[in-house]
């Protein structure tokens, strides 16, 4: 197994929920101080976007946050080399689509992010059908490679998702692009706890978990929540590393003490 | 000549043309993807959907267009140039072909929505015209750049009833407008259907376009071989946005011993100028930096104002069966002109690049004395003269 899906799973099985929030890569020179923040609020795996140009499943906030990104110079080779330089004390994984793996090539791509110290690998452009040949470059360099399960898989697709993924698996909790959302739809819980009962991997939900009250819910029914657009907001509106990880820490409460 | 050895009568069952196309797109439309190629293969098999949309074809948009003898040009030049006329189609282009197969196989599946890109506003008129005659509230997703170069198009889609949706992401071109589109249908695949207007995007779009518009290269072909001598032309040309004039016109030449030429813009030239990539759903060639973010590409004619293009084309560029070349705008604004005083037909920016190709290759001598040439002319320029305005 893997050193990121060891990480989840052990998480996990001790009873904790993953909080996993994503940030922008390259967005602004100390941005990196959000990535170590991030992991001192209590983030058990942190996602780094590697920002492109034509972001499809991206809604406004994320979109913003890679232009500005991209406007402000950043490179996958600039980004990883300022990851290289950090260890947040948590496993990290990149998030990018499909033209930026495949124009490096699948094998020096993945050679990249492991070089890096990253542990895991989010291409939501890549379906399973078209996943062959960076599944077999993300295992040559011992990179999770994470699949989406969307509510509109059907049954059998979801067994070869979680079959193919590794690392977690990520459920998008309703039919749209990221961004935040006043509550998750009832169905996302009922998708997650359907997972679940396919899968011995964790299952996180994403897309939408926007607040401490939406956390607290999704962790009724899966293992945890990746966190993205609510804290992207608030670093677009320039939160300090320390502002944005206090966010983050009202969303591990929420996890930690469900009932409250 | 012996017919040549490239296949690209039907991609794979993933939809590979060689080593491009297929399917990358977010799992949320795989399904819908998938819904759309079980139905469009069932009706294309079943004659009485083909025959519905042959009766529209005719007795609603105009077909069969005429192959138009360029006299006056042809002398001119030394040449026979015949022209296929899609610029007579109703809503002024072959975009019309495509979207009323595709909106009549949406209303087959049940949809009650078409939502489409739209680079210079014809593909979105052509959408909002099939809504209007289907009964099918339409979405037109348009650059706004786009939206302020092509203003009349924005007025027709309005009047047909259309929403217009501007996009002020990246470079608020046809590029933006796809992404945007492809995120809306996300939400909303239930009762919506994604009308691409080229041979673009997941399988099995860039294939259903092609076939879609092939009526353009098959009708060309029974028309030459009554026209001319040697049955078939030398040349045969169209000018490459995205790609799905040329490869339907290409379709009809493909077993033939015809040249075939692809004209696509300086500025927006994916398969002379670009790289392996994925776009919008597929893998092709794409305009792009060594990291692999998108160039914003650069032309007069909106249309052809694309870091990508269709996947066969990317094909039949790899075994030499079709060539690519380019034009720049000063050609192309020529081009109208020239046409236009010699034969009478103001012709689209985008056509116009295969029109400017011609006369380029004529002085070349890529083109011979005496060869006969035949050029899908894609649409007429009456969307267009503001641009050309601003020039004179
Ligand atoms: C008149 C005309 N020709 C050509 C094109 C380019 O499209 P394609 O390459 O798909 O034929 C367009 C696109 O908007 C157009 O309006």
């Amino acid at each position: 197994m893997n050193p990121l899906e060891t990480h989840t799973r052990r998480v996990r099985d001790r009873g904790r929920k993953l909080l996993v929030p994503y940030l922008t890569g390259g967005l602004g020179a100390g941005w990196t101080d959000h990535v170590l923040a991030a992991a001192e609020a209590g983030a058990d795996v942190v996602e780094i976007g590697l920002p492109f140009s034509d972001p499809m499943l991206d809604g406004p906030t994320i979109q913003r946050a890679s232009d500005a990104a991209l406007a402000a110079g950043a490179t996958v080779d600039g980004i990883l080399a300022d990851v290289a330089r950090i260890d947040p004390g948590v496993p990290m994984a990149a998030m990018t689509y499909a033209n930026l793996v495949f124009r490096r090539g699948a094998d020096r791509f993945c050679a990249a992010l492991r070089d890096a110290g990253i542990a895991g690998l989010i291409v939501p452009d890549v379906p399973v059908d078209e996943v062959e040949p960076l599944s077999r470059a993300a295992a040559a360099e011992q990179l999770d490679l994470v699949l989406l399960v969307s509510p509109a898989t059907p049954a059998e697709r979801r067994v070869e998702i979680v079959k193919r993924g590794s690392g977690f698996v990520y459920t998008v909790s309703l039919m749209g692009t990221t961004g935040e959302r006043p509550a998750l739809p009832e169905s996302a819980g009922a998708l997650a706890t359907a997972l679940k009962q396919l899968t011995d991997l964790p299952v996180l939900l994403g897309f939408g978990v926007s607040s401490a009250a939406a956390a607290r819910a999704a962790a009724e029914h899966a293992d945890g929540v990746i966190v993205g657009s609510a804290v992207m907001r608030k670093v677009l509106a320039g939160a300090t590393p320390a502002e944005a990880g206090g966010f983050l820490a009202t969303l591990r409460e929420a996890l930690d003490r469900p009932d409250d | 000549m012996t017919a040549p050895a490239v296949d690209a009568r039907r991609p794979t069952d993933d939809g590979r043309f060689g080593a491009y196309g297929g399917r990358f797109v977010p799992e949320s439309l795989v399904p819908a993807c998938d819904e759309v190629d079980r139905a469009f293969r069932a009706a294309w098999a079943d004659p009485a959907f083909r025959s519905r949309l042959d009766e529209i074809l005719t007795g609603y948009a105009g077909r069969p267009t005429p192959l138009t003898p360029a006299h006056r040009l042809s002398a001119e030049l030394g040449i026979t140039l015949l022209l296929k006329r899609e610029d007579l189609m109703h809503t002024g282009s072959h975009k019309i072909n495509n979207v009323l197969g595709q909106a009549l196989l949406a209303q087959r599946m049940g949809r009650t929505r078409l939502i489409a890109e739209t680079g210079a506003g014809q593909h979105g008129v052509a959408t909002a015209t099939a809504g209007a005659l289907l009964g099918m509230a339409t979405t037109v997703f348009m650059g706004q750049r786009d939206i302020e170069r092509q203003a009349l198009n924005v007025f027709r889609m309005r009047t047909l009833g259309a929403e217009v949706v501007p996009v002020h992401t990246g470079s608020r071109t046809l590029k933006d407008a796809c992404t945007e589109a492809l995120r809306h249908w996300v939400t909303a695949v239930a009762d919506t259907y994604y009308c691409f207007g080229s041979v673009l995007g997941p399988h099995p779009y860039p294939w259903m376009v092609r076939e879609f518009q092939r009526v353009i290269g098959d009708e060309a072909r029974g028309q030459a071989a009554a026209a001319l001598p040697a049955g078939t032309p030398d040349v045969v040309v169209a000018c490459v946005g995205g790609g799905s004039n040329a490869a339907g016109t290409f379709a009809g030449f493909l077993d033939t011993p015809a040249r075939l030429i692809g004209v696509e813009a300086e500025g927006g030239a994916a398969l002379s100028h670009g790289t392996d990539g994925v776009l919008h759903g597929f893998r092709s060639k794409v305009l792009q930096n060594h990291e692999g973010q998108i160039a914003e590409p650069h032309s007069i004619a909106p249309g052809l104002d694309y870091p990508g293009v269709g996947p066969e084309h990317a094909y039949l560029a790899d075994h030499g069966r079709a060539r690519y070349v380019t034009v720049n705008d000063t050609e192309v604004v020529a081009a109208v002109h020239r046409l236009a005083r010699a034969e009478g037909i103001i012709c689209a920016l985008e056509s116009a690049h295969a029109v400017a190709w011609v006369l380029r290759a004529v002085t070349t001598g890529e083109v011979a004395p005496g060869a006969t040439v035949l050029l899908t002319l894609s649409g007429r320029g009456d969307k267009d003269m503001a641009t050309l305005m601003e020039l004179t």
